[in-house]
């Protein structure tokens, strides 16, 4: 449920990959919109994590279909787009965003800011399915049209899937850990909201067979940054961010899996 | 004969994984990837020894090649790599301009 905030409006929190992201506004209706875009991952506000005031307008002037302009500038991240403008200070955590009353825009926003914090802390978002099998994350990596959503929806039913689209990778202590994210492709709907330590990645290719081989660290981590999503104009991140491909190539097996349409690729997924 | 002298660009990002050197330019994040021989001639360039001197100890040496053959086939890759932006290549030594 909502909090009403005396004087600011309402407010949520949206926690992804144990990050809460609190959202703010006046609008009550966005709010809602928020809570039921995001439900399995809303919380109760903390105070404890990046807070975002929304003001909804009825337009920004522009369409979600122009560049996307993400940097640093005077203590803070700018993040404009057609459709919405934003800017979020990493030393307060407090950002605001301004957009009209519909998801894609602070979807778009959520998606930054928690990838730039992730690569501040040797993370990364990936467009890959994710999903949990005897207590152990397994990555499926590829473009559009690779195969992510396909290979979601052959899961069998020991499986737990955390998205068909957008992977959220921290580093936990020497490995690496995914968590589930509502961030949604083509199968509609959310992941579970649960994570596990990540035990391969797979770099999803059809084929007339199911196959898998595991490929070396230096093509894996080019294969791996090709796939990770980051929108920053910024030199150090981006070196922070090659740094952590290569490390977490160098700890978790990669493999090219090659499959047909069917369940039976998912007993190479062990 | 002048001598060639190189020393990686100053951004970039480069990292040896098993026995392959990754590089990514940091400005527009492409992404390169060198084999053993090119790997050991990357890791040699330090802006101060001749190519023709690196060819000769971490090419030649290592992996039993004709020297001039192993010099041509360098020089092919440096210019490249030049070229690419990831690598700076001069008939002088490099000094702490380019690191």
């Amino acid at each position: 449920m909502p909090r009403l905030i005396e004087g600011c409006g309402y407010l949520t929190s949206v926690v992804i990959g144990g990050l809460p992201i609190d959202i703010q506004s006046a609008s009550l209706e966005f709010i809602e919109m928020v809570e039921k875009r995001y439900a399995g991952f809303v919380a109760d506000p903390a105070n404890a994590g990046i807070r975002l005031d929304v003001e909804v307008v009825a337009s920004v002037g522009g369409s979600a279909d122009e560049d996307l302009e993400v940097r640093y500038a005077d203590g803070r991240w700018i993040i404009n787009r057609g459709d919405f403008r934003a800017q979020w200070d990493p030393a307060t955590n407090r950002g605001s965003v301004r957009q009209a009353a519909y998801p894609y825009a602070i979807d778009s926003v959520m998606r930054i800011v928690h990838s730039l914090v992730l690569a501040e802390r040797g993370g990364f978002l990936v467009h890959s399915a994710s999903a949990v099998r005897n207590a152990r994350a397994f990555l499926f990596s590829g473009v559009s049209g690779a195969g992510k959503t396909t290979i979601s929806s052959l899961a069998p039913p020991d499986v737990t899937l955390l998205t068909d689209e957008l992977s959220y990778v921290c580093r936990v202590g020497d490995g690496y850990q995914a968590f589930g994210t509502p961030f949604a492709g083509d199968l509609g709907r959310a992941g579970e909201n649960i994570s596990a330590p990540i035990a391969g990645l797979y770099l999803l290719a059809q084929g007339r067979q199911n196959h898998a081989s595991q490929i070396g660290p230096g093509e894996a981590a080019r294969r791996l940054l090709r796939n990770i999503l980051f929108f920053a104009d910024d030199a150090s991140l981006v070196e922070q961010l090659f740094r952590t491909a290569c490390e977490f190539v160098s700890r978790v097996a990669v493999y090219e899996l090659t499959f047909r349409p069917d369940a039976d690729v998912w007993d190479l997924i062990e | 004969m002048s001598e060639k002298y190189i020393k990686p660009s100053r951004d970039i990002a480069a990292r040896m994984l098993a026995d392959e050197m990754v590089i990514m330019t940091v400005k527009d994040s492409r992404v390169f990837s060198l084999n053993a021989t090119a790997s050991a001639i990357w890791s040699a360039a330090d802006g101060s020894t001749p190519l023709r001197e690196i060819v000769a100890r971490k090419v030649v040496r290592e992996f039993d090649v004709e020297p001039e053959v192993a010099y041509q086939d360098a020089l092919e890759l440096v210019e490249e790599l030049a070229q690419a932006g990831i690598l700076l290549l001069a008939d002088h030594p490099i000094g702490t301009e380019g690191a």
